[in-house]
């Protein structure tokens, strides 16, 4: 969800990038290695036959985004050696294909097509901001391919080609407001970043206040990668609002939070309630400027499960002690064991019978056991409120009482009712 | 009215950053007519350079004053090398440098990149420049202020290096008339190179900062030199003073434009004004008035 800037009109070219991707699908259908291919579209060409099964993973590990998708890349990387490790999905290795979205939309469309039509892999995992998930869609419904997509979200979006296993609105945003006004908190500022994710939080947000009584007392939007936060703090600070809700992204909010401290608001005087600072982003953002201050994820690296403290552990293992573990990481390690269920529970590797399989799935996840909603091909989740600790995690503050069903419509919520419209 | 002053600094205090920006271009685009899409590398060099220095030094304060002689250092020697190497075969070619140096600019950026890496590194602030003072119950932050002075102090270097020194007067002359300069006895080579070693050691300053501000990442540069150049094209291009006045007209403009209205309305009224400023009188604030013949 983080930058999904339109920066270009970038619908045309996937659609010839899929122009593509289809003239090239006519020559794999002739292809002798679809033969074991049985799927009812008739254009996949999934070998089944051999030892191993292909997989593959699209993340961004080139441009921009790359600083957040490498991460989730290193955890499906660390997911694929362990289902391996313990005799792989139907007793086949998961050889991985990986692929660089280049943190370029139509890129992540050109190579999702190949991944699909030319790899012929069973499935694909990885994606991180919407326009790339947008991109991709189309590509994945054409050739009745499955995606799983670890990153929360701004919802209103089911397809049944994709797995959304990282919190739609209902398991981030409305669970954070519900803990504020838990808190007593009456007033609120809203600061984000401008492009889509913000502002369909916020207007979420602006709907949740109305009918809740909440009073929204300022919403201000920053340009992407802007540094200048004077005025905007200014007004924050005057406003008096009982809290922030904070949906900027990535360097904004050094800045931000840096002109915050700097004029004298504290976690104390006026938290700030974050949905893009994870683990991850704290070094970044300055230890110093967040410390104190709220997030709202469903996974922490603190959790203390005993299927995450087996996660941390594999995971420093693997990749250095020095590392730690998100929530996009947490979700993208999930989802290729999800799949791996969903496939079990199938007993096939086709689309059409893991998508039958898939409602009901469940897996023991670091964050707790999660269930896939054969509805809407989201997962159930269990949001949780952090405060940012003194060595740079995450402690969890909150929590709700019980996992919440995956609604990315908000259709049970009756304030949200002129939202999905 | 505490409202009032905090607004009132949060534009000085923009236009000081701008200010910074704008100096050393107004110097190698206004005085030497070099079209420097570079400038804002030059910053990002700046800014790593105080990253780098307190890898070395631990002690922020230290740091951060070793760091602005350091950038202003890296920044000059970047822009001297640019000059050696490219600039000096494209005077009078100012489309090419454009390109050119916009070539460049990508190079540092993925240079930046490979270094350090693609994620932002944080330079923090030291301890006394953490906190504010209060003005009338308004909080003014100390980072801000610091860099309020350190713009005034590089504008007041500046302007005494051009009207005090054999240096300034020299480089004087050869941007009213090079050809009179040169047969006068002036060494033209010379005078361009000290001066793009200047305006590019003032960018490397302005790097080191922006760090009290922002993150610093390869792409720091690219959300400052376009408002450089707006600076340095509104307040006439050749003209330090013009400078000074657009870039704090600007930012007061731009704080007063973002309080009344939203962040990024403000921003599209401020460069709406840029552009009916413009077409009112093409030449800036001020116009430079030249015995050159061309």
């Amino acid at each position: 969800m983080w930058v999904s800037v339109t920066k270009r009109a970038f619908i045309p070219l996937a659609a010839a990038a899929m122009a593509t991707v289809l003239a090239g699908c006519g020559s794999q259908i002739a292809d002798p290695a679809s033969a074991g291919s049985t799927a009812s579209s008739g254009t996949t060409c999934v070998n089944t036959s051999g030892s191993s099964i292909k997989v593959g993973f699209i993340n961004s590990l080139s441009g921009t985004m790359a600083i957040s998708e490498s991460t989730v890349f290193d955890s499906l990387t660390l997911a694929a050696e362990e289902i391996n490790a313990s005799g792989g999905v139907l007793g086949k290795q998961l050889s991985v294909i990986s692929e660089d979205g280049a943190s370029e939309p139509t890129k992540f469309a050109e190579r999702a097509g190949k991944l699909i039509q030319q790899d012929c892999t069973a499935a694909v995992f990885g994606g991180w901001t919407s326009s790339s998930r947008k991109a991709m869609l189309p590509v994945f419904e054409a050739n009745d391919a499955l995606l799983f997509y670890p990153v929360q979200y701004e919802g209103l979006e089911s397809s049944k080609n994709i797995f959304y296993t990282g919190a739609t609105t209902n398991q981030q945003i409305i669970p954070a407001l519900d803990y504020l006004a838990e808190q007593g908190t009456k007033s609120l500022f809203l600061v984000g970043s401008d492009y889509v994710f913000p502002r369909t939080a916020n207007k979420i947000i602006q709907a949740y206040a109305a009918a809740k009584g909440i009073e929204i007392r300022g919403e201000e939007y920053a340009p992407l990668g802007s540094t200048e936060f004077s005025t905007i703090v200014n007004k924050v600070r005057d406003s008096k609002a009982d809290a922030v809700f904070n949906t900027l992204n990535g360097d904004s909010n050094v800045a931000f939070f840096r002109q915050y401290k700097s004029v004298g608001l504290t976690a104390d005087t006026m938290p700030v309630v974050s949905v893009s600072i994870a683990e991850e982003e704290v070094p970044g953002v300055g230890l110093d400027n967040v410390h104190g201050q709220l997030t709202a994820w469903d996974y922490y690296q603190t959790l203390d499960t005993p299927a995450n403290k087996k996660f941390v552990a594999a995971f420093k293992a693997k990749f250095g002690a020095e590392r730690v573990t998100s929530d996009p990481m947490e979700a993208a390690y999930t989802s290729l064991y999800l799949w791996k269920a969903m496939v079990e529970k199938a007993g096939s590797f086709e689309v059409d019978k893991v998508q039958a399989a898939a409602g009901g799935v469940t897996f023991e996840a670091p964050e707790g056991l999660v269930t896939v909603n054969g509805e809407n091909n989201h997962i159930t989740k269990t949001p949780r409120i952090g405060k940012i600790n003194a060595d740079g995690l995450i402690d969890t503050v909150w929590s709700s009482p019980a996992a919440v069903k995956p609604d990315p419509f908000l259709a049970t919520y009756d304030w949200a009712k002129d939202l999905a419209k | 009215m505490e409202l009032l002053i905090g607004q009132m600094f949060a534009g000085l205090s923009l236009g000081s950053v701008l200010l910074l920006a704008a100096l050393g271009l107004s110097l190698t685009f206004g005085q030497m007519g070099v079209i420097n899409m570079a400038h804002g590398e030059f910053m990002m060099a700046g800014a790593y350079t105080a990253f780098v220095v307190q890898q070395t030094i631990s002690d922020a304060g230290v740091s951060l004053l070793v760091s602005i002689p350091a950038g202003f250092l890296v920044g000059g020697v970047l822009g001297l090398v640019l000059e050696a190497v490219l600039l000096r075969r494209m005077y009078h070619r100012p489309l090419d440098t454009l390109l050119v140096t916009f070539g460049v600019a990508l190079i540092l950026q993925q240079a930046a990149r490979d270094i350090f890496g693609a994620p932002s590194v944080d330079v923090r602030a030291p301890g006394w420049l953490q906190g504010n003072i209060e003005l009338l119950g308004a909080p003014i932050p100390l980072t801000r202020l610091f860099i309020l002075g350190l713009s005034l102090l590089c504008l007041a270097g500046l302007v005494l290096l051009l009207k005090a020194t054999p240096l300034g007067r020299r480089i004087r002359a050869v941007v009213l008339n090079r050809d009179l300069a040169e047969t006068s006895g002036v060494s033209t080579r010379r005078s361009d190179q000290l001066t793009f070693f200047i305006g590019s050691g003032l960018a490397g300053i302005a790097g080191v900062a922006v760090t009290l501000i922002g993150s610093t990442s390869p792409y720091l540069g690219t959300n400052y030199i376009v408002d450089a150049f707006l600076v340095v094209v509104a307040g006439g291009i050749g003209q330090i003073k013009g400078a000074v006045i657009a870039a704090f007209a600007l930012g007061v403009l731009q704080s007063v434009f973002e309080y009344s209205t939203t962040a990024s309305i403000g921003k599209v009224l401020i460069l709406i004004v840029i552009v009916m400023f413009l077409q009112l009188r093409p030449q800036g604030i001020f116009s430079l008035k030249t015995r050159s013949l061309a």
